[in-house]
């Protein structure tokens, strides 16, 4: 802790590294997992094995996966980027997927029958339905997304990770605990923001499972 | 009105009217236009649609549901907010009450008379019920029956209404088409196909020799004498049916006094029910 203390900006800047790497890896995530989750979620013979893809990456190990990037990115920033966007994709997909297809058949065919285009019926009846289950998935992701990045130091992307490898390097607990902390601290934030914005958005829907 | 046994092909013929299922042959006329030919965002629109699963949006209040065809025409938001009133008035829902509860709040029935509400907000001349009152108990589904009826008659709305229910289809129907196996059997008015069935099918299925049935389609302002009548007669409304009658005459009464209104038109013995009874079977078996 007095390690912590003493040493407040530093601690301070790479914690702030530590939630634009998350950051940034989150919104490419989503970016990229809402098409794939719709695609899986519209057609099955592409579901199969897209999931089973992303499925198998997600059960690299992390520190494998930079190591592989770091072969053909090289390092730094971006490698980080790579790796997190990989690890998220699998909970994402799947989840705007099994969001999508939870959307009860009644719903949707009263959709159809009032006379919505499929654009309407996607934003203002199946987009909305699936949330609560897509940002279960999204909570997820940003969850493992902040301890995997802190693995983002070994590549040179700074980041919380930073102060758990030196401490661990000059055998310093209080160093890599000072690294350590604050980011289990994030991770329990955003668990926690993201399950009050589900209870905010599920408050009207009938009770579904969590994702 | 569409009658048959659930796999016969009704709701698959209702929603060729409104392009839910594509023909494959044959067409659709909508007053005189090809359903085929019409853009089909805009026919869709313009024709109601309640199914039994109802279907509310479960993220949208009772109201916002109800708004939702005049929000896809783009009326006017004042416009939207006083017939989301006037909606929920016609289909008994108190909308101060109802108007921004979600609809896991409400009953069965009460999600079905939503549900009407919204197919029918816009307007449309035409409206399509697919058993829509399959799943709620029988209580409540004879009144949503009356209250569609009355519906049905101010709006001058013109109601292709799908059921496997015998009695919902005699209660309801102006005419009705039989369906077995993706085939019309028959085509006429509920008195017609009870007095004289096409096939030995459609009599099995309305149970076509049950008199009491026919009574009950048979109103008093049509079987009874014109003219004046004893002050001491019981009195019987005109557009009572010949069954509320027997019932009258089974319970000792001789003869009934017709009112229709403020007064009386005419009288009514049991005598007469066996004559239109008799009248209307030799009509219905004539070739």
């Amino acid at each position: 802790m007095n390690y912590l203390f003493a040493h407040l900006p530093k601690v301070g800047t790479l914690l702030a590294q530590h939630v634009v790497l998350v950051g940034t890896a989150l919104a490419l995530s989503i970016a990229i997992a809402l098409p794939l989750g719709i695609l899986a979620a519209r057609n099955r013979r592409i579901a199969t094995p897209l999931l089973g893809t992303l499925g198998a990456l997600y059960t690299i190990p992390s520190l494998a996966l930079l190591a592989l990037l770091v072969e053909y990115v090289g390092l730094g920033f971006w490698t980080a980027i790579a790796a997190l966007v990989t690890y998220a994709q699998f909970i994402l997909v799947r989840n705007v997927a099994a969001g999508l297809r939870g959307v009860p058949a009644a719903q949707v065919e009263a959709a159809r029958g009032l006379g919505m285009t499929s654009a309407q019926r996607f934003w203002r009846v199946e987009l909305p339905l699936a949330f609560p289950v897509m940002l279960g998935g999204v909570r997820l992701a940003t969850i493992s997304m902040i301890a995997i990045a802190t693995l983002a130091a070994y590549v040179g992307a700074g980041g919380l990770g930073t102060l758990i490898f030196e401490g661990l390097d000059r055998q310093y607990p209080a160093e890599a605990l000072a690294g350590s902390i604050p980011a289990a601290l994030l991770a329990v934030l955003a668990d926690a923001l993201f399950r009050a914005l589900e209870r905010r958005w599920t408050r009207h829907l009938t009770p579904r499972a969590a994702g | 009105m569409l009658l048959g046994p659930s796999g016969c092909g009704k709701s698959t013929l209702l929603r060729t009217v409104n392009r839910l299922v594509p023909l494959q042959d044959g067409r659709v006329l909508l007053d005189e236009a090809d359903v085929a030919r019409a853009d089909v965002t805009t026919l869709r629109r313009s024709i109601g649609y309640a199914i039994q699963e109802v279907g509310l949006f479960a993220h949208m209040t009772v109201g916002e549901n109800v708004a939702i065809v005049p929000a896809l025409l783009a009326w006017e938001r004042s416009r939207v907010a006083a017939r989301i009133d006037e909606l929920l008035n016609l289909v008994h829902l108190d909308p101060h009450r109802y108007r921004d509860r979600y609809p896991r709040e409400l009953s069965g029935g009460e999600q079905q008379r939503v549900g009407v509400a919204r197919a029918i907000a816009a307007r449309p001349p035409v409206l399509l019920m697919d058993e829509p009152f399959g799943a709620v108990d029988a209580i409540v589904r004879a009144s949503l029956q009356e209250e569609t009826r009355q519906i049905a008659r101010t709006l001058q709305t013109t109601i292709l209404f799908v059921t496997h229910d015998v009695e919902e289809a005699l209660r309801l129907a102006d005419r009705l088409v039989v369906l077995r196996d993706g085939k019309v059997e028959q085509y006429d008015t509920p008195l017609a196909i009870l007095s004289a069935p096409a096939t030995p099918y459609v009599g099995r299925l309305l149970d076509a020799r049950d008199v009491i049935r026919r009574l009950s389609l048979l109103r008093v302002r049509d079987a009874m004498v014109p003219g004046t009548s004893d002050a001491t007669m019981p009195e019987i409304l005109a557009d009572a049916s010949l069954r509320d009658a027997l019932d009258a005459f089974l319970s000792g009464a001789e003869t009934l006094a017709v009112r229709a209104g403020a007064s009386r038109i005419g009288t009514i013995a049991y005598e007469n029910v066996r004559r239109a009874l008799r009248a209307q079977t030799a009509v219905g078996t004539l070739p």
